[in-house]
């Protein structure tokens, strides 16, 4: 335990000096936040609950155009603003920018969470590929049909309130670094903690066999609710962030896009270990690193590489780092090995 | 909004006209899926990709200056290969797993097809014309454009062709028994192995034809490839595998909803409902079952 406590330490005080020690990279950290939110949130029914979705990027979506929206139409009218595109006829002070970045923050968590929560009935009684397809389908479509609504700037997108005229762009990395950096942390409290409840007993339970769960008198459905919504709220919030960073909204290219963010989450999540708490950070952090890298030296290549390592994590690496070393490291992991047995496996082997 | 369709009856004659046209093509592409669904029980994400590299064979003959009809028989030969290619690099080490695991992988090659397609073929939106002209139908109220029936026609032929191949060769009936029981069928001597990279190169051949009939009636562009699959997908958990007249009918039935929606609602619109439609008519089939405690498997 106190071993922990200083690991933990370090990597908050770790966390706190990023900004100033890369000062370079801070978007790149930013973003690195955003995406281990929702690799682990992800993993929250991904790997806890077995319910494999592609469809979480539809939450981040909305989050990220109901963030925008509310910080605009707090001051402004939202039609008017969108209309006039990337001419800025309207101007936020610090202060107005501010209270309504917060103000469409918490609407961003707690809408998507209510969404995941109506939605949730119908959609979480499908099963196993059932589900996976079918919030595809979700993503795909909250995509298709945000990119004809006209109040929220239709195909040509939509530009979110520039920052404040202060500090230049080292006081705006830093905003957005510490806006991802508090909701990462506030995430890892809430996983963690829920992951040291029977709440994540009975979603393995749900994972491991539904049928048996529910014979057991778990009501599965309340749950399944629940651990969506969990996985909605920070999904939203990492949106709204994801939003302000970037600058710009457009309906399938940023906000509802699966090809990229709807799978990399899935991808990270995978990459790292499905259903352990340090597998999606871990597999986010690889994960960013080699994109970066990737994006940087072969641009243009970057789907061709993208689609090959889906293919080569998914058949050769589906265990993902944590599993791989869980079987090569198993004390410490907490498992008792025979010595003998796994001898006699490797010789197997 | 717009409501033309219920004023003017020929509207609505012209949308069902089209629609079922176009219900054919979806029909074959789905019956591709739900033979490979029901074979090897994995989801191919990529089999719109494989739909529009058909398409792009087609409109490659047609820069080249050879007819695209021709692609109707090019096509599927070169996809046949390319089917049994994914096959032995990927498909046949996710066969026995997860489905989950095959349609990540598949959605891997997806996003790899889309952008070798888009260096190869670039971003535009392109279309091999066919020069067939166009009938007229009461009064020229009506118009059809000569290549959409020339389409809905080469897709009959050619599924009646594989109905009647699966019925009498010896792999159409080693692909039937695999599909029963891959076991049992194995015990006695089928090489599934075989059975599987034969499946897939079919399937792959069957979205040669569609693509090419695609890039002679609409446009083909490297992004398109996933309304393919998801209505493939939708037709095939409506009609059930293995169900050919049902395939047909929920594929014009699906080509016939996508005209009105697209009258309804507005071009910007189309894609939108088809992907919404899925997801209603999942919803829709788990309340249906869950009243006999069931779910879908």
């Amino acid at each position: 335990m106190n071993k922990n406590l200083i690991l933990y330490a370090a990597i908050l005080i770790f966390g706190l000096a990023a900004p100033f020690l890369f000062s370079a990279f801070k978007v790149q950290l930013s973003i690195l936040c955003v995406l281990i939110i929702l690799a682990m949130t992800w993993n929250i029914q991904g790997g806890e609950m077995g319910y494999n979705s592609f469809g979480n990027i539809l939450f981040y979506g909305l989050g990220m155009y109901l963030c925008a929206s509310v910080q605009v139409g707090m001051f402004f009218p939202l039609a008017e603003w969108t209309e006039s595109g990337g001419e800025k006829t309207f101007v936020h002070t610090p202060a107005q920018f501010f209270q309504g970045f917060g103000v469409g923050l918490v609407v961003a968590a707690i809408v998507p969470a209510i969404v995941a929560g109506l939605i949730g009935y119908s959609i979480l009684g499908l099963r196993g590929h059932y589900f996976a397809i079918c919030t595809l389908g979700l993503g795909v479509a909250a995509g298709e049909i945000s990119g004809g609504i006209e109040i929220i700037g239709a195909g040509q997108g939509f530009t979110t309130p520039p920052f404040p005229n202060f500090g230049g762009l080292e006081a705006r990395g830093e905003f957005f670094y510490f806006c991802s950096f508090i909701s990462l942390v506030l995430t890892f409290i809430v996983v963690k903690s829920i992951y040291s409840t029977r709440f994540k007993l009975v979603l393995n339970a749900i994972r491991d066999n539904e049928d048996k769960a529910e014979a057991m008198g778990i009501q599965t459905m309340k749950y399944k609710i629940i651990g969506w919504m969990i996985s909605a709220f920070f999904c939203g919030l990492a949106g709204g962030i994801m939003g302000g960073l970037v600058g710009y909204i457009d309906s399938t290219d940023v906000a509802f896009d699966g090809r990229e963010m709807g799978v990399f989450m899935v991808l990270m999540a995978i990459l790292g270990g499905k259903g352990t708490l340090w597998g999606p950070i871990i597999g986010a952090s690889v994960f960013h690193i080699f994109k970066e890298g990737f994006w940087t030296f072969f641009l243009g290549w970057q789907y061709v590489a993208l689609g090959v390592l889906i293919v080569v994590i998914v058949i050769y690496f589906p265990e993902g780092i944590m599993g791989w070393l869980r079987e090569k490291y198993p004390e410490r992991f907490g498992e008792v090995v025979d010595e003998a047995d796994r001898k006699a496996q490797v010789e197997l082997k | 909004m717009d409501f033309m369709v219920f004023q003017y009856p020929m509207i609505t004659v012209q949308a069902c006209l089209d629609g079922i046209l176009l219900g054919v093509l979806f029909a074959l592409i789905a019956y591709g899926m739900a033979l490979q669904w029901g074979v090897m029980n994995i989801i191919n994400i990529a089999q719109g990709d494989l739909v529009i590299l058909g398409g792009y064979i087609a409109y490659f003959m047609y820069l080249y200056g050879i007819h695209p009809a021709w692609g109707v028989i090019v096509s599927p030969i070169i996809m046949y290969f390319v089917g049994i290619g994914i096959y032995k690099l990927v498909i046949n080490k996710v066969v026995d797993r997860d489905l989950f695991i095959s349609i990540l992988a598949t959605f891997g090659i997806s996003i790899l097809f889309m952008q070798l397609m888009n260096f190869a073929f670039g971003a535009d939106v392109v279309l091999a014309n066919s020069g067939y002209g166009t009938t007229f139908l009461f009064d020229s109220n009506v118009v059809l454009p000569n290549s959409k029936i020339f389409s809905a026609f080469v897709s009959i032929v050619f599924a009646i062709c594989l109905v009647i191949y699966m019925k009498k060769s010896k792999l159409g009936r080693a692909i039937r028994a695999t599909a029963q029981n891959a076991r049992a069928a194995k015990i006695l001597g089928v090489n599934t192995e075989k059975v599987y990279a034969a499946t897939f190169g079919i399937n792959a051949a069957l979205c040669g034809v569609a693509g090419a009939l695609i890039s002679i009636t609409f446009t083909i562009h490297p992004y398109m490839g996933l309304p393919y699959t998801i209505r493939s997908f939708m037709i095939v958990i409506v009609a059930g595998l293995g169900n050919l007249p049902g395939v047909a009918l929920s594929g014009m039935g699906l080509g016939v909803f996508e005209e009105f929606a697209d009258y309804i609602l507005g071009t910007e619109f189309r894609i939108g409902s088809v992907f919404l439609l899925l997801v209603l008519i999942l919803v829709y089939r788990r309340f249906k079952l869950s009243k006999k405690r069931e779910y879908l498997k």
